[in-house]
């Protein structure tokens, strides 16, 4: 079928200069209409024109330069990977669901952005084009079919650069085909090649995309984009005069793709276990600070799934360990994943690993980013509090606050200024970051207690550190009237001593299944052995992952992620480190 | 009966609103278009009315006695606006407030608006987008969160109804300068029309009732109706209705660029969140109801 064939061709949509800045540009191709945008980092993204929630046009959304906000209710989708990173709606969760806008492929040659909604193989090249500053027009919008335009434009006439005031320039047509005419104009010795591209914008109309081969340089230039200008126009008056003599093709309706099933109903979350999905490579790896190792990881192949400040990923290590480091990325910096590795003096094998034994160009497996850590942005004044490398989440949430200019302040404690981490971050964070240097543990305590002071309804707290600091900070906020679900916390590990000595029954209420729980075996390996799939990450009650819900029965809660009034309310259990203090346990597993 | 573009059996049968009666010069032909039908009507002084299909003999601004005019649709002058129906319209649903002695009625005022009237009765239970199309008069940033709150469909009443509705106001009365959360209660109980019930800055036991009606003129274009019936004695009708207006004028555009135009009924068209319950609610109730007019029906 002529349209199925057509579908496969890269088509240019945009000039480049239609992607100044902060700017979103509509753009459309058989009917299906794109939101195409640059973001601070050059990276050129053609997204359909549609907001996944509620349908509205993303071309009308905000360009903020990493993300593009819908006008309609404020959803933020990431540069490059169109994922949803906030729904302010809900802004105590972190969008856990994939919700992602369709892309298309975005490909910058001769100053134009092409695209194809399904592409087979690469960007043609175009003989003649190949020098180093072709020139694009203007983009003629015509309202005609694009085999109407081609058939004009072989007849087309323009003059070549330096002698545009002639009138008569020999003609030639290299080449033609269905959607492109290449001409060349030679006077006076001056020869000029121009491809002129036609854009199928819809079944009856076109835009004329073309390219000369040279630009004639600064001076000549706006003449001779006028000189074209001026051709073109005429030659659309006289294609759109034939298309109106003839009968309007009907508009090509576009077909929109279904959400994933998962998205439509108010879902589950998604159960798998502790798995490695995605390949990485170390890019680049620097001492972030003394002590404190940074490491770029991108890509094998394709793009890092979307993440959201306060996410962490597990890397698996070549010696086999697991860990977990959070991502330090501000938003829209979608092409890596940054981390910060602390060289821990009791290390067991994670940190001294990937300090000694990693380099780069190393492959590293990693998980999928999660984020149980999700940073609320509808609080008055958000404070965050972090401990030497519990920095890390806070960097990523200061730089997502900063960027949206929402009221904070970064508090930072730590040894010395060499051991503030990630320098080149904290630099764009000066206005609202406060160090804290060299302070014992009592004065830690008083800087803690002076910070705290003064909550007002509708402030948050975020705090990572130390587990001696966070209990102090967790019980100094509890002291100055932080109501539990203003203060959110994050421990790297928990230090709790596990006692796991005690053996009850679980019954799972979706998978219909009761099992026993031995002493020294925990509820999430006993699960798993039964064919019960469940997230997990740490394993030691400090990330959040595997958290199960309640439905009957007392939790012995031993874990440092939930706070004290959601361990008193007894509905929720870290199923890899907590246990039963009741014979029975109802999960909704 | 001549031949519509409507063949929604469940939409013919609606009583629609047609025209704002204060708006309405009294003894002459007006017209309209409903469900693609071109329409003329009349009302006189007494408040008799009448509708009927467009035909020659009957010009616009032709004085006439609606009495007098012969092989009519049904009219009906319901809460200042006349209505019609192109099939056989059972009762109009009530509004009881409408009745009240101490309230102001208005019409804000009648905008066309390029969309399908499901899209917009929507957009008019949906409180998340407050702080991003009406900054800082229904909602401001950072107060973005969409409370719990609950939704039903009542059976016996045949309607949608929210309850419990909450959103943050950044100028929450007239009386007050701070924001606090204004409460709220929808009601769908017509497929095109809805009533809202918001806390009413003067009186904190009452609530003013602002009401949209929508007129299909074809499955994607409406004309709004808004009426508002409020307790309100210090405000001229202009400064009323202007910010009625300010509000509409700010979703007309959000409105029209969405697509598709038409209400996708498919649950897996869009991406719901728990802050669209009503919205969901509202698309099952039209799946069940059978509308396919101004909709995208569920395969299936």
């Amino acid at each position: 079928m002529q349209q199925e064939r057509t579908r496969t061709r890269w088509h240019p949509i945009a000039a480049s200069h239609d992607l100044p800045p902060r700017h979103v540009f509509h753009a459309q191709l058989w009917g299906r209409e794109f939101a195409v945008w640059r973001a601070d980092d050059g990276y050129v993204n053609v997204w359909e024109n549609r907001c996944l929630h509620r349908g509205v046009r993303l071309s009308i959304g905000i360009n903020d330069g990493r993300e593009l906000k819908c006008q309609y209710h404020g959803w933020r989708y990431a540069n490059r990977t169109a994922g949803c990173t906030y729904i302010p709606a809900h802004p105590a969760d972190a969008p856990a669901r994939t919700i992602t806008n369709r892309t298309y492929p975005a490909v910058e040659r001769y100053g134009l952005v092409w695209s194809c909604e399904q592409p087979e193989g690469e960007v043609p090249g175009v003989p003649g084009l190949e020098r180093e500053a072709p020139l694009a027009l203007r983009g003629i919008p015509v309202n005609a079919p694009a085999a109407l335009v081609v058939t004009a434009l072989r007849a087309h006439r323009f003059q070549p650069n330096g002698r545009i005031d002639g009138s008569d320039a020999e003609m030639v047509v290299k080449a033609a085909d269905d959607f492109s005419v290449a001409l060349s104009a030679r006077a006076d010795g001056a020869a000029t090649l121009a491809i002129f591209f036609v854009q199928p914008v819809d079944s009856g109309r076109s835009v004329i995309r073309g390219v000369l081969d040279r630009d004639p340089g600064a001076e000549a230039r706006n003449a001779v984009l006028r000189h074209h200008n001026a051709g073109l126009s005429v030659l659309r008056d006289n294609v759109e005069r034939q298309a109106a003599a003839r009968p309007a093709p009907a508009p090509i309706e576009p077909v929109y793709e279904r959400v994933p099933a998962a998205l439509a109903e108010l879902p589950e979350p998604s159960a798998h276990g502790r798995k490695a999905a995605l390949r990485v490579t170390v890019a680049r790896k620097w001492e972030a600070a003394d002590g404190i190792a940074g490491f770029e990881l991108r890509p094998l192949k394709g793009l890092l799934p979307t993440f959201q400040p306060g996410a962490h990923i597990d890397v698996h290590l070549p010696n086999g360990a697991i860990r977990q480091y959070s991502i330090v990325n501000g938003p829209g910096e979608s092409d890596r994943y940054v981390i910060g590795v602390k060289r821990e003096a009791d290390s067991k094998g994670g940190s001294l690993c990937l300090h000694e034994t990693v380099r780069e160009g190393d492959v590293l497996a990693i998980s999928e980013p999660r984020n149980n850590f999700p940073l609320r942005r509808d609080a008055v004044k958000t404070l965050l509090v972090a401990g030497g490398i519990g920095a890390t989440p806070l960097i990523a949430m200061a730089q997502a606050l900063h960027h949206q200019r929402l009221v904070h302040s970064f508090h930072y404690f730590a040894q010395n200024e060499a051991q503030l981490a990630f320098g080149d971050r904290l630099d764009g964070l000066k206005d609202t970051l406060v160090p804290h240097l060299g302070l014992t543990p009592q004065e830690t305590g008083g800087r803690l207690r002076d910070i705290l002071s003064g909550y007002a309804e509708g402030m948050h707290v975020y705090l990572c550190g130390p587990g001696p600091m966070l209990e102090a900070a967790r019980a100094i906020a509890g002291e100055c009237g932080w109501p539990d679900e203003a203060v959110h916390f994050e421990y790297f590990k928990n230090t709790r001593a596990i006692d796991d000595s005690s053996a009850f029954e679980i019954a799972l209420a979706r998978s219909c299944l009761t099992l026993k729980v031995p002493a020294g075996r925990s509820i999430l390996e006993v699960m798993r052995e039964a064919g019960v799939d469940m997230p997990s990450s740490c394993e030691q009650g400090a990330c959040g992952t595997c958290m199960a819900t309640v439905i009957e029965g007392e939790p012995d809660h031993q874990d440092v992620y939930l706070n004290d009034a959601e361990k008193r309310a007894g509905t929720k259990i870290m199923t890899c480190v907590s246990r039963a203090k009741s014979a029975r346990l109802v999960l909704d597993v | 009966m001549t031949e519509t573009g409507c063949k929604d059996p469940v939409i013919l049968n609606l009583w629609h609103p047609i025209a704002a009666v204060a708006e309405t010069a009294p003894g002459r032909v007006a017209d309209t278009v409903l469900l693609e039908e071109r329409l003329g009507f009349a009302i006189d002084d007494a408040g008799n009315a009448a509708v009927w299909r467009s035909r020659p003999g009957l010009a616009t601004g032709d004085r006439v006695e609606p009495l007098e005019v012969r092989d009519t649709l049904p009219a009906k002058l319901a809460y200042g606006y006349l209505w019609t129906s192109l099939g056989s319209p059972e009762e109009i649903f009530p509004i009881p407030e409408f009745a009240e002695p101490d309230r102001r009625r208005l019409n804000a005022a009648t905008i066309g608006v390029n969309v399908s009237a499901p899209r917009a009765i929507e957009n008019f239970l949906d409180m998340g987008h407050f702080p991003y199309v009406h900054t800082d008069i229904l909602g401001a940033e950072p107060h973005t969160e969409v409370k719990e709150y609950d939704v039903e469909i009542s059976i016996e009443r045949d309607e949608i109804l929210a309850t419990r509705c909450r959103f943050f106001q950044p100028m929450a009365s007239t009386t007050s300068s701070g924001g606090a959360d204004v409460d709220y209660i929808y009601r769908v109980p017509h497929p095109y029309c809805s009533v809202l019930y918001k806390s009413s800055p003067v009186d904190e036991k009452r609530l003013d009732v602002i009401a949209v009606f929508l007129q299909p003129i074809d499955q994607e274009h409406i004309h709004a109706h808004m009426m508002l019936c409020v307790l309100d004695e210090e405000n001229e009708d202009k400064v009323i209705k202007r910010f009625q207006q300010t509000i509409f004028g700010q979703d007309k555009p959000i409105l029209e660029n969405q697509f598709p135009k038409r209400l996708p009924l498919d649950p897996r068209a869009e991406t719901p969140i728990r802050a669209d319950k009503s919205a969901i609610a509202y698309r099952r109730w039209l799946s069940q109801k059978g509308v396919t007019y101004g909709v995208i029906p569920a395969l299936g």
